[in-house]
């Protein structure tokens, strides 16, 4: 198949650069080829289909797959251009302190809610108490969280709504400075209040990290990101600045699914 | 699309056949007097306890039988002072436990998030062997093979000691220990797995941090279970820690335990409705209660860790 | 990333995976010590045993010299005394899985069953041996016999054989009581019919596997009062002349594998210690050729299963 996604040129410096991957769930071929720069500073959407791919593209950038026995990548992804994610001798525990992650459903650890923001500063050996204080409460302001939860740090997280757990959770996601963060539908089991709320706090999150997400929804990815690939059983179809992909598509399973009649 | 509906335009009601609604019925309460057979067990248990304790207590005053520090219902002059039998209890329980709440815990953290899925399918069945193997030769081991053993290292340890039996029994309960918390940590969702990975975790601090605190109600019951195996173990000790009363905190002593001298009882030839008969049945219903007891203390701590998070 | 920090990051990470390959090596071999201390007892126990491992041996009654000494009365008696436990403790325990699977309504009445099923799992086995002892000796006036002795065992194993009829009726489908139902079966006819056929194998595995544990159960049968030196066997259950099947064998007094071998336990001399020895071999050889059966039964079962 050819492949036409020469949009207009990404001019923001590339975060991460995909080349030539392919991804295999056994003997599954589930990511074809693929090519993509993750433009710094920047919110990219994934959208397609549901089995297309996106979400196993996505967890190719924290090694995920690794968990699971029978996963194989082939091809690299540069962060930085200097350390090739899938490499041999890259750990993926390293990747994953630099590249943290938000899931479709909120999962808050069953501790409170200070217990679950610090974590991932637990997980480096830190115990300075002054410092892990002053993060949580930055990362939990960033997240639009902390009004609602300073007076009750010591309640167990599964006492917040939904939307509150899930906020808990980028706040988790970026205690630790990570360098970008991957979204997988992360408003997918949310209510539409909240998944306003956490679309809202996405876009300020760019300042400081870089973002991927995937997500269901052609609607959402229009409102919240800058750039966004689409894909297709298992391959990048097209990629390039949202309101490019979405006025002009140049890709006709871009176009059919975006005026809906595939998906 | 329209919705098609089918109307019946002659629908004639079948009345199921008395006899076949009777026949339903009968089956159903026979099958109810089957499952009530269990509480009848239980009530059973209780009555015949609490019956021939009953008699025993009329006969010895309870404040004598829970502070008195001499047992010798056998003797010509008999003392009825339950805290020497509750002494070897708790102490042969208490070695056992220090076996086999560390060694449980650490194989089930390893077989529920390291080992391999070969390994697991190899070293589960085999762990439940220990389980497996009857309790009277787990005794001859102790009293044969891990007494003289141990008496290498300390030859003043007696040939029936509490160590030898709490050792092996420790042994014998790693399996209910590692199993249940095993199947508790398995239960944990992926996403909390998934969760501190994405973190940059190691599967240590997994472990540890997020699957221990999540399945930690499931792994302390299992900690129960074992405590009441231990507390109710009864053919280990008896062959192994000696039948001789001993008021002692030394594990390095021999000493009755509260089963021990059931067996020791039942051994002899005792007749019906004497005071030495009722006297098992009084220490049937300590260990009853030992054991309602720790079930109680087991719901209550699965309640509060729930509660902290 | 500055360089700093990532080598930093890098130095932390080294030491937290030091730790971790460290506990997955304690863990191995946590696993693997207590696994060859169990070999290596057993080993030594076989190997002691084994020269009074001979046809012999299981043909010759008890006797007080020790190299003359067997297990006919032992083995015999395990045997009836199994048979009467798998014959009470089926029945009840299939009957009241089946009760509280498909017919206990969520109401205080099955809670309280659920309750007690779970309850009577975690208590101590000596403890039935005094409930048989204060009923079925005493008050039912079973006296020591084989039947108090099988229906102990039973009721010590019913939590077993509830729990896995219980589950090995959940594991079949909704789908095939749907389509039983749709042709017009009643409750129990779709149960007759088709779950009971269905579950069979692994009610049978759990069965198997809750007789293994009673084989090994010493504690009860010594506080009912059975006799440890049995030189005779109990009349056979079969007769020459019409219905051909007796009974008497069920009232008669008995003595079963482990309290033989505890029996040579707890004596002094030494040269019952071989006897004992060799009594224990043959009683975890019996618990594992069981247990042997159910792993083969499921292995099987699991083959069969198509939905």
């Amino acid at each position: 198949m050819v492949i036409n996604n020469s949009h207009e040129q990404i001019t923001s410096i590339p975060k991460a650069e995909v080349a030539d991957l392919d991804f295999y769930y056994g003997s599954f071929h589930a990511l074809k080829g693929i090519n993509m720069t993750l433009p710094e500073h920047s919110v990219t959407a994934l959208i397609g289909p549901s089995g297309c791919g996106k979400t196993t593209f996505l967890r190719c950038f924290n090694r995920m797959h690794d968990l699971y026995p029978g996963n194989r990548y082939e091809g690299s992804i540069w962060l930085d251009k200097d350390t090739n994610i899938l490499g041999r001798k890259v750990d993926p525990i390293e990747v994953r302190m630099r590249i943290s992650m938000v899931f479709q459903r909120p999962n808050p650890f069953p501790k409170s809610i200070y217990e679950n923001v610090a974590y991932g500063l637990r997980v480096r050996g830190e115990n300075n108490r002054r410092l892990m204080d002053e993060k949580i409460e930055d990362a939990l302001r960033v997240s639009a969280l902390w009004d609602e939860v300073k007076d009750r740090l010591n309640e167990s997280a599964y006492n917040l709504s939904g939307g509150q757990q899930q906020r808990l959770c980028i706040a988790r996601a970026l205690v630790a400075d990570p360098e970008i963060v991957l979204f997988d539908e992360p408003t997918s089991a949310l209510d539409p209040i909240a998944t306003a709320s956490i679309e809202e706090l996405m876009s300020t999150l760019k300042d400081r990290v870089t973002i991927l997400i995937v997500t269901h929804s052609m609607q959402q990815a229009a409102r919240i990101s800058d750039h966004t690939a689409f894909m297709y059983l298992g391959e990048l179809i097209e990629f390039g600045r949202t309101k490019d992909v979405f006025n002009k598509p140049l890709n006709q399973q871009t176009e059919d699914y975006i005026s809906g009649r595939i998906g | 699309m329209a919705q098609t509906t089918l109307k019946s335009r002659s629908r004639q009601i079948y009345k199921p056949k008395l006899a076949r609604q009777v026949k339903e019925k009968v089956i159903e309460f026979i099958l109810f007097l089957a499952a009530f057979s269990s509480v009848a067990t239980t009530v059973a248990i209780l009555y015949i306890l609490i019956k021939e304790s009953f008699l025993f207590f009329q006969e010895v005053p309870i404040v004598d039988f829970l502070t008195g520090t001499k047992w010798t219902p056998l003797f010509v002059n008999p003392q009825y002072g339950i805290l020497p039998l509750l002494s070897g209890t708790l102490m042969s329980a208490g070695v056992a436990l220090a076996v086999a709440i560390p060694m449980g815990t650490i194989a089930a953290i390893y077989l529920s998030e390291f080992a391999t899925k070969r390994v697991r399918e190899i070293a589960k069945p085999a762990l439940e062997l220990l389980a497996a193997i009857p309790t009277v030769v787990y005794g001859y081991f102790a009293l044969l093979y891990v007494t003289p053993f141990l008496q290498n290292f300390f030859p003043k340890l007696p040939g029936f000691n509490i160590l030898a039996a709490g050792l092996v029994m420790g042994l014998m309960i790693i399996p209910f220990i590692s199993s249940i918390s095993e199947d508790a940590m398995s239960a944990v969702p992926v996403g909390l797995r998934e969760g501190s990975y994405a973190m940059g975790a190691t599967k240590l601090q997994t472990a540890l941090k997020v699957v221990f605190s999540a399945a930690i109600s499931g792994i302390s019951s299992s900690y129960i279970l074992g405590t009441s195996r231990a507390v109710g173990e009864t053919m280990i000790v008896a062959i192994a820690a000696g039948l001789r009363p001993n008021l002692t905190w030394n594990p390095f002593d021999q000493a009755a335990t509260i089963t021990a001298f059931i067996v020791q009882v039942s051994l002899g030839d005792l007749p019906h409705g004497t005071i030495a008969y009722q006297t098992i049945f009084a220490a049937g219903l300590t260990l009853v209660l030992m054991t309602l007891l720790l079930n109680i203390i087991g719901h209550f701590l699965a309640k509060t860790y729930r509660e902290i998070y | 990333m500055p360089t700093t920090n990532l080598r930093k990051l890098r130095t932390n990470l080294n030491r937290r995976k030091l730790i971790n390959s460290g506990f997955a090596f304690l863990g191995a071999t946590i696993i693997a010590i207590a696994i060859i201390i169990l070999l290596g007892l057993t080993l030594k126990m076989a190997f002691q045993g084994a020269e009074r491992i001979t046809p012999e041996f299981f043909t010759s009654f008890p006797s007080r010299r020790a190299s003359r000494a067997g297990i006919l009365s032992a083995w015999v008696g395990t045997c009836l005394v199994m048979l009467v436990t798998a014959m009470a403790a089926i029945p009840l325990g299939v009957a009241s899985g089946i009760y509280l699977e498909e017919y206990a309504k969520k109401n205080w009445l099955a809670d309280l069953i659920e309750i007690n099923v779970t309850n009577l799992a975690g208590v101590p086995s000596i403890i039935y041996g005094l409930l048989a002892l204060g009923l079925f000796v005493y008050e039912l006036r079973l006296g020591q016999s084989i039947l108090s002795a099988g229906l102990t065992l039973a009721l010590l194993i019913l939590p077993v054989v509830i729990v896995t009829t219980r589950e090995s009726i959940r594991a079949i489908p909704n789908s095939l009581r749907e389509a039983s139902y749709a042709l017009g079966a009643s409750k129990w006819q779709t149960i007759w019919d088709h779950i009971l056929p269905y579950s069979f194998g692994s009610i049978l595995t759990g069965v198997i596997i809750g007789l293994s544990r009673a084989i090994g159960e010493t504690a009860p049968i010594i506080t009912i009062g059975a006799l440890t030196f049995i030189a005779f066997l109990p009349k056979s259950p079969f007769k020459s002349e019409f219905p051909f099947l007796s009974f008497e064998w069920l009232q008669a007094p008995f003595t079963v594998m482990p309290i033989q071998m505890f029996n040579w336990v707890s004596r002094p001399q030494a040269a019952f210690e071989i006897n004992a020895a060799a009594a224990g071999t043959v009683l975890i050889g019996m618990t594992l050729g069981i247990n042997a059966i159910a792993i083969f039964l499921r292995y099987q079962l699991r083959k069969d299963i198509k939905w």
